[in-house]
């Protein structure tokens, strides 16, 4: 984003995705989150950090995305009374990491909802845990909050709580739905129940240490999440990795991909009372995990990609079983659609259920998969194509119905994708070392990691201090702008419609209460 | 409907053997006989997600899958603690999450078993304790067995819980007082 005509000087910031970063006023924060908005960007990040030790008060940074890049805002408060815009007649979706900024740093917004977010009475609510002088006490038991849920009222309307410990076998998070007969009138979300310290811990590890943590935000895209930690770390340190470590990187993303999709596809035919679906999907999503344990070493990839490079190389047996097994399988999915498709009882169920408009979705910030499945094209992989995408050439898909059906195509337009892909990688993979030494920091400061995840972006954010040091390291999942949406989707539906809808987006509870 | 039932066809059965495990795979079958003498049924388990990153869940889904078939095994994932003999906890437990488990554990009938899993469930993992995790499960409830891993395999998990079950069919609990004409009936 060109911010000259708002009188804003920019640096450029190191790395291969192009960003920037640009100190701003208050005053200039608000104009350029309106200029971002109205060229179609969107708000990417917004996270805060404590900076008295270096005398410039508290910095709040907001990262917004748009066709030209990167561009992060960095707006000085001198001390912890000062306010800090409200972006949420711009971004509505801003409204939960402004909160959550107070509960971690202790810098307020000037918004009108000031109630916690990522707090639930673990610890005394004037302590907070990212600034540098937080010391946590042992004393501190952990309590439990009283939290303004907003009430529906009139003839017939009741409430249904859910959580945080949940029917299934899924991660914990509180649902309050108010309903009148089966139809839900709102849906009101209570996350931060996984909340578990993430940025202080990345604060007592060392750059080179980091992409464990990193792999852990969000089991399901833990290559992702470690390939925006080893992106942001390299440029940090200036350092490119190796061409072949590069294309392997994709490889294994790819496979996340298509591993997570196989899962989902597997449980929203289940959710739609086909369990065919769950048997087969979780059968080709086994095999494939057990080629993975096979040729990388871990089942999920956990810890394959290092900042330098990969954990390991890929042989050339794996390589082809790979290829065979790419090919084997997009004949099983491509089967499977078609049983899928014309499966009237899974349609009907499918099909203008947990509808999100394309204009709701922009106005609300949706991204990723469920973004493509309301007729945005944004794909990272296509919009700023890192090595090796940028010989690849990512195909995004698009769906524009924007219902569970629509999100569901672009699952199965994606399996398929991500199967070119892997066979294209397998092909064209270049010889070569697959790792070196992260070089000492050649400066220190912030850089940015964003890499498209099977969910959505993944983004990164890490700011190291001297002796490869970090300072401040904030993740950003997909999931933080699309729960929101989420709570959009599923009014009007019938309450038995709900699993479902939620299958449909599959947010992360762990990616987002850090 | 001709496609799906070919592609049930072709696919076949897919399910592996248990896994041999400490008390080894020909005891299985007299162990799953144990429990139902002591429980009077299939084994049911609830599942508690504490705190952890969502990969141990990935796993504990793949039990269901053809290739393990947990079921086959006459062990089955329920909806409420009031309905389990078992809880599988994944950590670490974080801090927000600590009165939840301690009332699920409370909803579960006596006897019980927990089994932690993870290295987080286990020792607390990359996430230590802190402000904000309490680190391993047996820091809030007590635990019966632990199964590390960074997630455990499918395989380790079902070996953590045969190994549960080998416990109670073994303790002096289940041996003494349960009566099997009245354990065999409803409960």
């Amino acid at each position: 984003m060109n911010v000259a005509p708002l009188g804003l000087a920019a640096a450029t910031l190191p790395g291969t995705i192009p960003a920037q970063r640009v100190p701003v006023s208050s005053g200039q924060y608000l104009a350029a989150c309106r200029l971002a908005w109205e060229r179609g960007g969107r708000l990417a990040a917004l996270w805060a950090s404590d900076e008295r030790q270096r005398a410039r008060g508290f910095l709040v940074r907001v990262a917004l995305v748009d066709e030209d890049g990167f561009t992060v805002l960095e707006l000085t408060l001198p001390d912890a009374d000062a306010r800090f815009p409200d972006l949420t007649p711009i971004f509505p979706e801003a409204n939960r990491m402004q909160r959550a900024v107070f509960d971690l740093v202790g810098v307020a917004s000037e918004g009108e909802d000031q109630r916690p977010w990522l707090w639930l009475a673990s610890w005394p609510i004037d302590r907070f845990p990212l600034r540098h002088d937080f010391e946590a006490s042992p004393k501190w038991e952990p309590g439990q909050e009283e939290y303004a849920f907003v009430r529906v009222t009139g003839d017939g309307v009741h409430e249904i709580p859910v959580g945080p410990v949940h029917a299934g076998i899924i991660e914990p998070g509180h649902f309050r739905f108010q309903i009148v007969g089966e139809k839900v009138l709102r849906l009101e979300e209570r996350l931060g129940y996984v909340h578990k310290g993430i940025e202080k811990r990345f604060e007592a590890l060392g750059l080179a240490a980091g992409h464990r943590l990193a792999g852990r935000i969000s089991g399901d895209s833990t290559v992702a999440y470690a390939w925006a930690y080893a992106q942001a770390a390299e440029a940090v340190a200036a350092q490119t990795p190796p061409p072949r470590a590069a294309w392997l990187r994709a490889l294994a993303l790819e496979r996340e991909r298509v591993a997570n999709h196989l899962g989902d596809l597997g449980y929203l035919g289940n959710d739609g009372g086909f369990a065919f679906g769950l048997a087969q999907f979780s059968r080709l999503k086994e095999e494939l995990l057990r080629t993975n344990l096979a040729a990388f070493g871990h089942r999920l990839l956990m810890d394959y990609v290092v900042p330098g490079g990969v954990a390991r190389d890929l042989d050339g047996d794996h390589a082809a079983a790979i290829a065979a097994e790419a090919r084997r399988l997009a004949a099983d999915v491509a089967l499977l659609r078609g049983i899928y498709d014309e499966h009237a009882g899974l349609q009907d169920r499918f099909r203008n259920c947990g509808h999100v408009s394309a204009e709701l979705a922009r106005k609300l910030g949706l991204t990723g998969l469920a973004a493509r499945a309301s007729g945005s094209p944004r794909d990272l992989r296509c919009d700023f194509p890192s090595a090796p995408y940028d010989v690849l050439r990512v195909q995004p898909s698009v769906h524009g119905e924007g219902d569970v059906a629509a999100r569901v195509a672009v699952r199965f337009d994606e399996i398929a994708e991500s199967l070119r892909l892997i066979a294209a990688i397998v092909d064209g993979l270049p010889d070569g070392p697959v790792r070196e030494p992260l070089p000492a920091l050649s400066r220190a400061g912030l850089a940015l990691g964003c890499v498209e995840g099977w969910r959505g972006p993944v983004l990164i954010a890490l700011d190291c201090g001297p002796g490869d040091t970090i300072r401040r390291c904030h993740p950003q999942d997909a999931s933080w702008a699309n729960w929101p949406v989420l709570e959009h989707a599923v009014i009007g539906n019938i309450v038995p419609d709900f699993p479902l809808i939620n299958k449909s987006f599959n947010l992360s509870y762990s990616g987002h209460d850090l | 409907m001709f496609q799906l039932l070919r592609q049930i066809v072709r696919t076949g059965i897919r399910t592996e053997p248990p896994p041999a495990t400490a008390p080894v795979a020909a005891e299985v079958a007299r162990l799953n006989e144990s429990v139902r003498r002591t429980l009077g049924r299939a084994l049911a388990i609830r599942q508690v997600d504490a705190g952890s990153c969502n990969g141990c869940e990935l796993e504990i889904h793949a039990l269901g899958n053809p290739y393990y078939n947990i079921e086959g095994l006459g062990i089955r994932f329920v909806a409420s603690p009031r309905h389990a003999d078992m809880l599988l906890v994944t950590g670490p437990v974080a801090k927000h999450m600590a009165i939840a488990l301690k009332r699920t554990w409370d909803a579960t009938p006596d006897p019980k078993l927990v089994v932690a899993v993870g290295d987080c469930g286990c020792n607390g993992g990359v996430f230590g304790e802190s402000y904000a995790s309490l680190g391993r499960v047996a820091n809030v409830i007590p635990v019966d067995v632990e199964v590390p891993g960074c997630p455990p395999t499918p395989t380790a998990l079902l070996q953590g819980i045969l190994q549960a079950i080998g416990r109670i069919a073994t303790s002096p609990v289940a041996d003494t007082g349960v009566d099997d004409a009245t354990a065999a009936g409803p409960r």
